[in-house]
Formats: C-alpha cells, structure tokens, sequence
C-alpha cells in the first residue's frame, strides 16, 4: 500500500512538472477496490450461445431493426440502423440465427422490458469482411467520421452519446481531452485497456485530433491510481503532441464537466456543452473502438468490462461481445448466487441494480458488480437529515444538496431550479456522504423527472391551446361566412320584396296607364278565369233547370238552389274581380250585351279606365248593390229563421260602413275635379244610379263652395295632377314603356282644362 | 397669508399634507391609467395551469371558460385530467387551502390515455372528427379515420358521438424512453431500526 502511494506521488509530481492542474470543488473518497480485478490478465469471454440487443444502447433514438426473424447473420452484420440524427447502428456480434425480435429485460435503472433482437449462436463465428483503410488522414473527414458513423462508436464511459455527433459538431475546438480517468471504485476496464492497448489508444488519439481540426491542446488524463496504464501511454506517446496527465484521485473527478475543470480550468456554465469552451472529452474505450472502426472497418461488437465482486470465485476484465448475458460473463467468473447481496451495473456510485442476470451486456457497460453482503450490505433506511452540511462539502458541482432535498420533498420545483438542479451530474457524492443515508441522488433524479414530464405536459398543453384556440377560430371564421352569405341573401329578398312592393305602389295611381305590375295583371287574368268558369257552371245549371222545368221533374227545387248557388258564385267572382283590379285595360268589350255576367265584366274593366274620381264612384255603387243584396239575404234569413243571421248582419254593418268611407272619399274627389264631370263623353258609360249619385255629390260640393272657391280649387288641383302627370311621363320615358303616348296625352288634356280654368276664373274675377 | 402659514406650525403642517396628498393623488391617477391592464391577468395565469383537454368534466366547454369560473369563485377541484397536481398549483395561485379532486364519481385516471381508432370498424362517419376539440383526428367522409396521437389530450370526447363503438381510451404505456425514477417512500415517521431486515424477520 505504502509502495503504491509513492508510485502516485512520483507519477504525480511528474505530471505537475508538465502541466499545471486546477482544483475541482467537492468530491469524495471512497475505497477504491481496484486492485481485485487487475490480479488476472485480460481475457476474452467464449462466444455466447446467444446474444441480446437492446435497440436502445446509446442516448437518443431507438435503432431500426433491418433483419428479421429466423434471418441467419453473420459477425459484424449491421441488424439495427440508426434511426434520426441522435442514434446509433447496431451490429450482430456473433453468427447465428434471429430468433426474436420482442420486448426483453434490459439494462435500465427502471427494470423495463425494451425491444430487442435475440441471436442463436451457430458456433461457427462467421464474420463479415470488414474494409480496413490505411490512408484515413489523407480521407475527406466526413468520410472517416462516416466510418465511425456506420460502426456504430458511441460513449463507452457510460452514457452511450453517439461519436459521430460529438466530432461532427462545429465551433473551434481547443482542448481535446481523452478520458482515462475511471475514478469510480471497482472498475478497472479502461485502466486494462489503457495497459494493453496503448499504441492503438495514441493512433487513436491522433485519429479524433485530425477529425477536430487538430486542437493545440491534446491531453489523456487519468487519475494517479494507474501507474501501469500511465507509464505504457507515457511512453507509447512519446514522439507526439498528445499529453498523458495523471492526478490525484477523487470521485469524481472523470466526470466530464470536472475532467475539463481539472486540466483546463475552464469551468462549463450551466445549461452549456463542453463545446461552448472549445473542449471535446471522449473515453479511452470510445477512441480505441474509433480507431479500430476506421483502421480495420471494425463494429463495436465487443467491449472491455471489470466482473467483479465478493460473490464471484475470480475477478477481472474480459473481453466480451456486445449481447452476452450477464449470467453468461458471470458463470465464468464462478458467480455465488447466495452470497450476492445484489447485482450491479457500472459502478458502484452510479451504477443500477440489475433484476436479473439475464440482461445483455451493452456498449455502455463497463464494470459488472456481484457483491457480497459484507462488501456492500443492503442500504440503511434513511433517517432525518440532521442539517451536517457533509453533502455541500461533497458536491462537485458547487450545489446545496441539502437544500435541494427539502425542496425535492416538498415538490418545490421552482424552488429547485432556482437552485440549479439541472447541474447536478447525479454523481452519488453527497449521498455517500451523507451520515443519515439519505437517498440523496435518488430525489434529484425523481425530482428531475417530475420537472422534465411537467415541461413536457406543459408544452403539450401549450400546443393543444394553440390547437384548440385555431379551431375555435375556423369554426367562428365559418360561421361568420354563413351568417354573412344568410344576410345577403336576406338583403336580396327584402330588395326583391320591396322592388315589387314599389311597383305594386306605382301601379294603382298610373290609373290612366296600362299596367306595368305583372303580378296584378296575373291576379286579374286569374280572376277573370275564374268568373268565366263559374258564368259557365250557372249557365249550365239554369240549362238544366229550364229542362227540369219543362220535364216538371221532383228536382226542379234542387235545379232551382244549384241556379242560386252558381249566380252566387259568379257574384263572388265578380265582386273579387271588381276589388282586385286597379289595372287599366285596353280591350273594349260589348257592355250591351244581355248577359248580366258579360256585363259585369265589361263594368269591372270599365272600372279599369276610369279616373281615381270614376272609380271611386262605381266603388260606392257597388258596395250599395252589394249592401242591398246582402241586406236582402239578411231579411230572407230573418224571415227563416237560419242560424247565419247575425253573421249577415255583421256583414251588412261592414258593407254600411264600407260604402259610408267610399261616399265619403268620394267627395273630397269631386270637390277636387268638378270639371271632370262637366265632359260625359270622356266617361264610360256608366248605369244610371252611378251619374245620379255624381250628380247628388256635385250638388253638395257645389253647395258648399262660392264659385271662385271652386275654381281656385280646381286650379290648385290640376297644377298638382299636371306635376304628378308629368312625373309619371318622365319616369315612363325613362323606362321606354308603352304608355308614354297616354301619359303625353292626358298631360296635354289636364293642361287644356286648367287653362280653361284659369279663364273661367278671369271671368269671374273682371 | 403666507405669513399666518409660515408661522403657524399647525396650518404649515395641514398645508404640506394637502399639497403632498394632490402631488401622490395625481400620480397615482397618472399611473393607474398609463399602466392600465387589459383583461383579466388572473384567468390568463388559470389558464396556463390547466392541462388544456378542453373535455368538459369541469361542466364547462373548455378550460378557458373554466379558467374564468373559478376567476368568478368556482371551486378549483372539478379538474380531473389535471389531477391534483394541478388543484394544488390553482390554490397556490388563488391563495386558498387545495380541496380534494373532485373526478365526480368516475375512478381517478392518473394515467394519460390516448384515443385510438380501430381502423377496420370505422365506418369514416367524421363525427370524432367534429368532436375532437384538438382536431387530433385525420380524416375524411367515408375514409377511414385516425388519432393523431401526439395531439390527442384523452379528452373522451371522441368515444362517445361514435356510432359503431370503434374507438378505444388506450394509457400510454410506461417505457424506458418515458419511465422517471421514483420519489424514494418516506419513512420518516416510522423508527428506523424496525426497517432493518432482521427485524421484519421477528
């Protein structure tokens, strides 16, 4: 013991002569425990019956499978591509068969099965021809990394990242640290390696050194424990640029971060990449496997790993193809099944616990642990945290781990990241430390996790707001076109509405002039139909009741009712007719006729061309035949007594008033256009009652008015009836309608009676 | 004047208070409507801490208008996909002591489900897709359709407007590219010698 410790101190003198080394805060030391498995020489394990690959052996992505069940491959056969930037090719590291391809236990802290091809073994050992290249630095270095690519080299200190994407990164790289370091307990493999392999470690070194653009500063560093490794490198180094530095051991003095702070002094900032201060650290194991891909075209189809352990018969290093289960690698080390207390993976800082030995040996395994119960004992239970301050002493990464626990505990993750737990490299120190066993790392990993599922789900929710916001937006977008095209549409209607509406408006006044509403002409038409049909049905009916009659049959009665009926319905008709039609016409029709129906239909279009005056007038002779027609019906129900007699009454009081608002307006027109009357010629020929009634009405009127009076008033309303005549004749010109000639005419006309007014009125006033 | 205020201590007094109560008065008055806040930050804040599956089990049509419930004095624990991670965060934010979840009777799904769509059944009617509040699902009238299922929040609301029952709440399952590790059990309340293993032997 006393020999070793001189070795590290001369070693570490020598090296201090060469290059100046910075203080790392914190860290620990455990006991070594190296020596057990340095006794024996390396060795190599037999080819496996079968071997297991995880696609999952690296950081990043899943691997791709390319083979497929019952495939027969060879050593060295690419099974597994890489899938993405961050991922890794996976090689078959012995001949056989694919028997598998399924969800198998693999080497994870979590015990979760994970895809993986399963190998049988034909114990043939058939390997493919790898392509060996001499001149790889006169290569494109895209090519050489290429190489190291498709070999699928990933970190075999025990993360796994991918080389390929470490050389391949930009920005100017001054320190090229290769790391020998292994300063966790027990684990010997690269200390062997670095012992066995040196001139391949150094062409190796100089390999990755090219590919970085030759950075002034290249440095294998180790810690003082491994005189044998630092020697053979020292010396195989010699004649080159690369350095080879040892000092002093402390835990954990190989992790990355620390290495680089060790010999550069240069520490990373949180959150930052070695590269961010011109530094890329790779493992000794990653550059010899790197240099082997590239030298001979070798996948890394085997590793170095330190079995070790109480509970095994010898300890050492061996050789061991990617895929061989752990029992495998331990039946030949003569594992003691009862004495272990556990199985570990890695070391024994950070290192899990392995279920089962059935799990595979991957790239990233360095050390296989079987302990006995005296070596390491099951873990205490925790106890309080006594406030020691032991595990802030300890921490390499300048934290306050016991901070960080209460924070843990109490799922204060702001509180947590406030306090920088993301730079914690989970290295174990402070739970080594602490006097209360406290699972210390266990919390920061748990409470790293939380943090990492809550950004997540946090971005998650982000994107789903986002998602949900847009799609709330489309539908209102939507619906906003609909209810913008149902508006329009209302708009049209109501313009269409009121466009009809207008020209329903411009037809009852434009009494002198045919029609322009084609609605009112389609009604009156309509009506007409109707009023032909039924003077057809009365005809027929009174046919039928003549011959009745003449038969002097027992239906004569019920001839006579259906006669009735019909003269009804034709009155019916009739009275609609007369009602709806404000249109004028231009046929003439026989209003000599005998036929009380023809004649009824020469009244109603007669109506058709009458003045507002005229019309007014046959409208109260109407309603008095209808009045006294109805009046008759209701005296005739009286007198039988019928149920509808107060209905007919009803209707009698209406036709009453009707006629009484008809004589009425009819008035106000005489008293308007006297002289009108004054020219029977140009008024139809109308029934008798209708000119006793205007002549009763111009009485009255005249009664009422001094001559002057009247005059002045007929002049008022001939200039008003002249201006709207005119309005009409203009906007019918406008139109191009056939009634401009009318319209023209009866301007004219109203013009030569107001100037015959006008002189009437001279005369009156000498 | 200004004599009877320079020596009369008490009128120099209430006059520096009142021309001191103007000069604050104006600025506050200034300052409360140069730096007026639009909308109400709190429901903002709400908001972001619900888990967005817009599903409707608060009894309201999204989280948004939940959000401005509980603005309004709505309970906070009518969450379920939030669990009650997120019923504590809201207390926190509100000030108030965190109830209980409220899962209204349903067992509570600490797990996260995503939709899946047994693709030979559908019938490719679109009605998840007009159900889905996240437009998750892919497809078109009389194709089949498909959950999008990075974007699928396992709201529920696509099982049921579904006519031939083909469409399947499936938990994400725990790999070892989504497994975290564990909070170590606490055990600070039992004496930690009857931890040993020796003892539970007893």
């Amino acid at each position: 013991m006393t020999a070793h410790a001189v070795t590290h101190q001369i070693i570490a003198t020598s090296s201090q002569s060469e290059r100046k080394l910075f203080p790392i805060p914190g860290g620990v030391h455990p006991p070594e425990n190296k020596s057990q498995s340095l006794n024996l020489p390396l060795s190599a394990l037999p080819a496996p019956a079968k071997i297991i690959l995880p696609l999952n052996q690296h950081i990043g992505a899943p691997a791709k499978p390319l083979v497929a069940i019952g495939e027969r491959v060879l050593k060295g056969q690419l099974v597994a591509s890489a899938k993405g930037f961050i991922s890794a090719n996976i090689h078959s590291s012995i001949s056989g068969t694919v028997t598998a391809i399924e969800e198998l236990p693999v080497p994870h802290p979590s015990g979760l099965p994970a895809m993986s091809i399963v190998i049988r073994s034909d114990n043939l050992d058939e390997s493919v021809t790898y392509e060996p290249c001499e001149n790889y630095f006169e290569l494109p270095k895209e090519q050489v990394i290429a190489k190291i690519q498709s070999a699928g080299i990933v970190g075999m200190g025990g993360a796994g990242f991918p080389t390929s994407v470490k050389l391949g990164g930009r920005g100017k790289i001054e320190h090229l640290i290769i790391n020998g370091t292994e300063c966790e307990p027990y684990i010997t493999a690269d200390d062997i390696l670095m012992q066995t392999y040196p001139q391949e470690i150094i062409e190796g070194v100089k390999l990755l050194a090219h590919l970085l653009g030759n950075p002034a500063d290249v440095v294998i560093g180790m810690e003082d424990n491994k005189p044998k490794a630092f020697t053979a490198l020292k010396e195989a180094a010699k004649g080159t640029n690369v350095q080879v530095v040892a000092f002093p051991g402390k835990y954990p003095s190989g992790g990355e971060k620390q290495l680089i702070q060790r010999l550069t002094g240069k520490e990373v900032p949180s959150g930052k990449l070695p590269s961010d201060v011109g530094a890329v650290v790779q493992n000794v194991g990653t550059v010899y496997a790197a240099y082997r891909a590239v030298k001979y075209g070798e996948p890394l189809i085997e590793r170095i790993t330190t079995v070790v352990g109480g509970a095994l018969q010898k300890q050492g290093n061996v050789i061991v193809r990617i895929g061989t289960p752990v029992a495998d690698a331990l039946s030949e080390f003569g594992f003691k099944e009862r004495q272990a207390s556990q199985l570990i993976m890695g070391g024994p800082m950070m290192g899990f616990t392995l279920e089962t030995a059935e799990i595979p040996i991957v790239k990233t395994s360095n050390c296989i642990i079987a302990p006995s119960y005296a070596e390491m004992p099951p873990v205490a239970p925790a106890q309080p945290c006594i406030r020691c301050g032991l595990c802030a002493e300890a921490c390499p990464a300048g934290l306050l781990p016991q901070q960080l626990y209460w924070y843990a505990r109490s799922e204060d993750h702001e509180k947590l990241q406030a306090h920088n737990l993301f730079d914690c490299i989970e290295c174990g120190a402070c739970s080594f430390v602490c006097p209360s066993h406290i699972p210390l790392v266990q919390y920061y990993r748990a409470s790293k996790g939380a943090i990492r599922t809550e950004r997540e789900e946090k971005a998650k929710s982000d994107r789903s707001r986002r998602r949900f916001e847009f799609k709330q937006e489309r539908i209102a977008k939507a619906e906003a076109e609909k209810e913008a095209k149902r508006i329009a549409r209302q708009k049209a209607a109501q313009e269409a509405q009121q466009k009809m509406a207008e020209q329903k408006a411009k037809a009852p006044p434009a009494a002198a002039a045919p029609a322009t509403a084609e609605s009112a002409e389609d009604t009156r038409a309509r009506l007409e139909r109707a009023l032909a049909s039924a003077q057809t049905r009365l005809e027929s009916a009174q046919a039928k009741h003549a011959e009745a009659v003449a038969e002097g049959s027992d239906r004569v009665d019920q001839m006579a009712a259906r006669v009735k009926q019909a003269e009804l319905k034709v009155q019916e008709a009739q009275a609609k007719l007369s009602e709806t039609q404000h249109t004028p016409t231009a046929s003439t029709v026989d209003t000599n006729s005998d036929d009380p129906v023809a004649r009824a239909i020469a009244k109603a279009q007669a109506k058709n061309a009458m003045s507002p005056l005229e019309k007014a007038q046959s409208n109260v002779e109407s309603l008095e035949n209808r009045l006294s027609k109805a009046q008759e019906k209701h005296q005739q129900a009286l007198s039988e007594g019928a149920d509808n007699a107060s209905a007919l009454l009803i209707g009698v009081n209406k036709l009453t008033e009707k006629l009484e608002q008809a004589r009425t307006e009819l008035q106000g027109l005489q008293a308007e256009s006297l002289s009108s009357t004054e020219k029977p010629a140009a008024a139809p020929d109308d029934p008798a009652a209708a000119a006793i009634e205007r002549a009763k009405a111009k009485a009255e009127a005249m009664a009422s008015m001094s001559p002057k009076e009247k005059l002045e008033n007929q002049i008022e309303s001939l200039t008003g009836r002249i201006a709207k005549a005119e309005q009409k004749l203009a906007a019918a010109q406008a139109e191009n309608a056939d009634t401009v000639e009318a319209l023209a005419l009866g301007v004219e006309k109203l013009k030569a009676k107001l100037a015959s007014t006008q002189q009437e009125l001279e005369q009156l006033n000498p | 004047m200004l004599e009877l205020i320079t020596e009369n201590a008490v009128v120099t007094a209430l006059v520096a208070l009142g021309f001191l109560a103007l000069v604050f008065g104006a600025l506050l008055g200034f300052a409360s409507v140069r730096f007026k806040v639009e909308g109400d930050p709190i429901v903002d804040q709400l908001d972001a801490l619900l888990p967005q599956t817009q599903c409707g089990q608060c009894g309201y049509p999204g989280c948004r208008p939940y959000a401005e419930q509980i603005a309004q004095g709505d309970e906070i624990n009518k969450c379920p996909p939030g669990g009650q991670a997120t019923v504590e965060a809201i207390a926190q934010l509100m000030g108030v002591d965190a109830p209980e979840l409220d899962t209204g009777g349903a067992e509570s799904a600490e797990v996260t489900r995503v939709a899946y769509i047994r693709e030979d059944e559908c019938i490719g009617c679109t009605k998840c897709i007009q159900a889905c509040p996240m437009d998750a699902i892919l497809g078109a009238a009389k194709q089949m359709h498909t959950v999008i299922s990075d974007e699928c929040t396992g709201c529920d609301l696509c099982v049921e407007p579904c006519p031939v029952d083909c469409i399947d709440m499936i938990p994400i399952p725990t790999t070892v590219q989504n497994w975290t590790w564990e909070k170590p059990a606490s055990n600070s309340n039992i004496i930690a010698t009857d931890k040993q293993p020796a003892h539970q032997a007893a």
